[in-house]
């Protein structure tokens, strides 16, 4: 078997870890580690495709989605501290505001 | 370039006055303002006097179209070219004269009358406004031209009327004014398009030449258009069948009532017909029609008149009666005899009215019974006797003498005494129309002696026996603003008529306006002056004078209180209640009116367009209660959905391939 396939499991498992962790915790800092584990599962799948066709492309988007994933972890904790600043809790249950 | 703004200068004057006065009106003051209106009035007045000046040096030929000037392209569409533009020539100069000249004595007037009014500076704003909007319909070149001032002193009158608009019937006098004289102002402009249909023109010059040179081809066309601006001249003249705006018109304050509806505005009727006497010239049946409409206006009028108690509702009859006379004199063709009677009516009539002014100011102001000393006019506020009821009055002969005896002259120069300026305009009148058209000369005869009955029952009533009232009794003569007006319109209601179209080949030049107005008007036959019917008409007008004096004397006065005219029985109500064509009116259009309104608003608006709107609210409202729920607020529902989303679209790219 081509130990691409195994990669690609690997980043499929992380993936869903992932998304189950979003959708199961209730900590917004939690949810937030699933949201990079899952950039990072992809990240995987990048590179693990760019290997298999030998071409730069998939390893460049990595760049790419590291400093997006940067940009967004220093926005996303930033609004997160402030959060529990104000609220002192970081459960996203409770921030229901805007409940219709 | 001088000549052009030659000819505007008597436009723009007022209209300096109306800017200044809207926007400093407060900070200049009663007297500041007052005196700044009159001024600008005073010096349109000087205006149209150069101008006078220089038409005379014109050469004096048939079909000169005197002192022109275009100031700029006005409307520029298709076929349709219609100038800014302004003539002068020797019918407008007159009416020029007499709405700046009469306006400025009506100006000082008002600076008398309103004084202490809380509007004071408004008033002039809008009197000026009034003045300016006059000459534009005077001085315009085309119908159209004519047409903006005539939608602007209907604006003036509708302001004017309504005053005092805090007083409820005010403010409905002037939309019943406005509202009548859009019903004939839909005539007029179908007229004026008419024209343009037919003459591809609206300019006078350019109109009538065509009328001249294509005669017969035309004379249907012309028929039309002839019928329509003659209903357009019945609303603005108050000509039966709408003339039941005129005499609601005295809500307004009394200097209004002379300068609007009596002197100037009223008459703008005799001059569009008098303008485009070429058309009606060539409608026969149209002259018929305005013969007997204005004989039976004057009639009609002449017979309410007899029975008001209202000291200016008298007069306002009175005036559609007058503006009768003149349409009948346009419709047997005596134009120059309806143009006379219309200055000589400008002159006697103000009078008439700044007279009843003067009256109802001395008895609603006099020092010893006031009710209020700073308040304006109005009523409203006046507790008392209603200052306007000839019944409260008598006895003013000593107590107001200049008023009593310019007011005399006035009357007499209405009656039609000789030698006072009335009478010969009307003698004019009475001779033409036996000329050529026997019903409408009876018409007016009666009406001429009705004329003399009810201004001498109104004299005998306001001024002879004893004061039937405590005002009447302290009232006292006005201040000089008041009176010296009246003594210059006296002077020109005795002598107007004699210098003015001075029948006769001897002292004075003969037959003097009907001469200058041959340019305008045409070589007309002069009517010659009949002694006979002058004779019997004089005659006339005096014994029915004299009756009203006696018949008054002895049955109304201090201690018999009774109208000897109530023993006509079903003519008096007839004449008491206005030929009931306010109810006829009511009846006919107020009460169908509001029924379909009513039907419009509860059943069509409320069920139909109420209900479609309301709907589509009411939609979108249950729809949002149903789709709100959606909207959790909890983000991991928001993330599974988005989940499921992804799912769905990525299983879509899959499985479609």
């Amino acid at each position: 078997m081509n130990p691409i396939n195994f990669i690609v499991a690997l980043s499929a498992i992380l993936f869903a870890i992932g998304v189950l962790g979003v959708l199961t915790r209730r900590n917004a800092i939690l949810i937030f580690m699933s949201v990079e584990l899952m950039l990072n599962a992809a990240n995987l799948a990048f590179v693990a495709f760019a290997r298999k066709w030998g071409e730069l492309d998939g390893q460049m988007f990595v760049f790419f989605v590291m400093t997006v994933a940067a940009a967004e972890v220093a926005v996303g904790l930033a609004l997160i501290v402030t959060i529990f600043r104000t609220r002192r809790s970081t459960d996203v249950d409770d921030l229901s505001q805007l409940k219709g | 370039m001088t000549m052009d703004l030659q000819i505007i200068l008597p436009v723009l004057f007022p209209l300096v006055g109306v800017l200044v006065n809207s926007f400093f009106g407060r900070r200049l003051g009663e007297r500041g303002s007052g005196v700044f209106a009159s001024l600008m009035v005073a010096l349109s007045f000087g205006a149209s006097v150069l101008l006078l000046r220089q038409l005379s040096a014109q050469p004096h030929t048939e079909g000169a179209h005197g002192l022109a000037s275009q100031l700029f392209p006005w409307i520029q569409v298709g076929t349709l070219s219609v100038p800014f533009g302004f003539q002068v020539d020797q019918l407008s100069i007159l009416l020029m004269l007499i709405i700046t000249g009469v306006g400025l004595l009506i100006h000082i007037y008002a600076t008398g009358y309103m004084h202490n009014d809380e509007r004071f500076p408004r008033f002039f704003v809008f009197l000026n406004l009034f003045i300016s909007s006059m000459l534009v319909l005077v001085m315009g070149d085309s119908f159209l031209m004519m047409f903006v001032g005539w939608e602007l002193v209907g604006l003036c009158s509708y302001l004017l009327i309504g005053f005092w608009f805090s007083e409820i019937k005010n403010s409905e006098a002037g939309r019943k004014a406005f509202v009548v004289n859009r019903i004939g102002d839909v005539a007029f402009v179908l007229g004026i398009l008419l024209i343009f249909t037919t003459f591809g023109s609206l300019s006078y010059t350019e109109v009538f030449k065509a009328v001249e040179e294509r005669g017969a081809e035309v004379a249907a066309a012309v028929g039309t258009i002839t019928l329509l601006l003659f209903i357009g001249a019945t609303g603005k003249s108050a000509q039966l069948p709408l003339m039941v705006w005129l005499p609601d018109a005295m809500a307004g304050p009394t200097p209004v009532s002379a300068l609007i509806h009596a002197a100037t505005m009223v008459t703008a009727g005799i001059y569009m017909m008098a303008r485009s006497h070429v058309m009606f010239e060539l409608a026969p049946t149209t002259q018929t029609v305005v013969g007997v409409v204005g004989g039976l206006t004057a009639l009609v009028a002449g017979v309410i008149a007899l029975t008001q108690w209202d000291i200016k509702k008298v007069l306002a009859y009175s005036t559609v009666s007058q503006l009768g006379f003149m349409v009948a004199a346009c419709g047997v063709g005596a134009y120059t005899a309806a143009v006379f009677h219309l200055l000589t009516h400008a002159f006697f009539k103000a009078l008439l009215f700044l007279g009843s002014g003067s009256v109802i100011h001395g008895i609603e102001h006099n020092p010893k019974t006031a009710t209020h000393a700073t308040g304006g006019h109005g009523g409203g506020h006046h507790q008392g006797i209603d200052p306007q009821d000839m019944r409260n009055m008598g006895g003013l002969k000593s107590r107001m003498k200049i008023t009593f005896i310019t007011y005399l002259i006035g009357g007499l120069a209405l009656a039609g005494v000789p030698p006072l300026a009335g009478f010969w305009s009307k003698d004019e009148i009475l001779v033409s129309a036996s000329q050529s058209n026997s019903l409408v000369f009876w018409l007016l005869a009666v009406t001429a002696v009705l004329t003399a009955f009810y201004t001498m029952r109104q004299i005998r009533l306001v001024f002879f026996g004893e004061p039937r009232s405590r005002e009447a009794w302290h009232t006292i003569e006005s201040g000089p603003q008041m009176t010296i007006p009246l003594v210059i319109l006296a002077v020109f209601s005795v002598v107007g008529g004699v210098v003015i179209n001075w029948p006769f080949e001897a002292i004075l030049p003969a037959h003097a306006l009907s001469h200058w107005l041959e340019p305008v008007l045409g070589k007309l036959e002069v009517a010659h002056f009949d002694f006979g019917m002058a004779g019997i008409f004089s005659l006339l007008a005096i014994v029915a004078m004299a009756a009203a004096y006696f018949m008054y004397k002895r049955s109304y006065n201090e201690t018999v209180k009774q109208e000897p005219l109530e023993k006509l029985g079903p003519l008096y109500a007839l004449s008491s209640n206005k030929f009931y064509l306010d109810d006829i009116y009511r009846v006919l259009v107020v009460i169908p009116f509001h029924g379909f309104a009513t039907v419009f608003a509860q059943v069509i608006d409320k069920n139909g367009i109420d209900a479609v709107v309301n709907g589509i609210g009411g939609a979108v409202r249950n729809a949002s209660l149903v789709l709100r729920e959606i909207q959790t607020g909890f983000v991991r529902s928001y993330g599974l959905v988005m989940l499921l989303g992804v799912a769905v679209l990525v299983a879509w790219f899959v499985f479609t391939r």
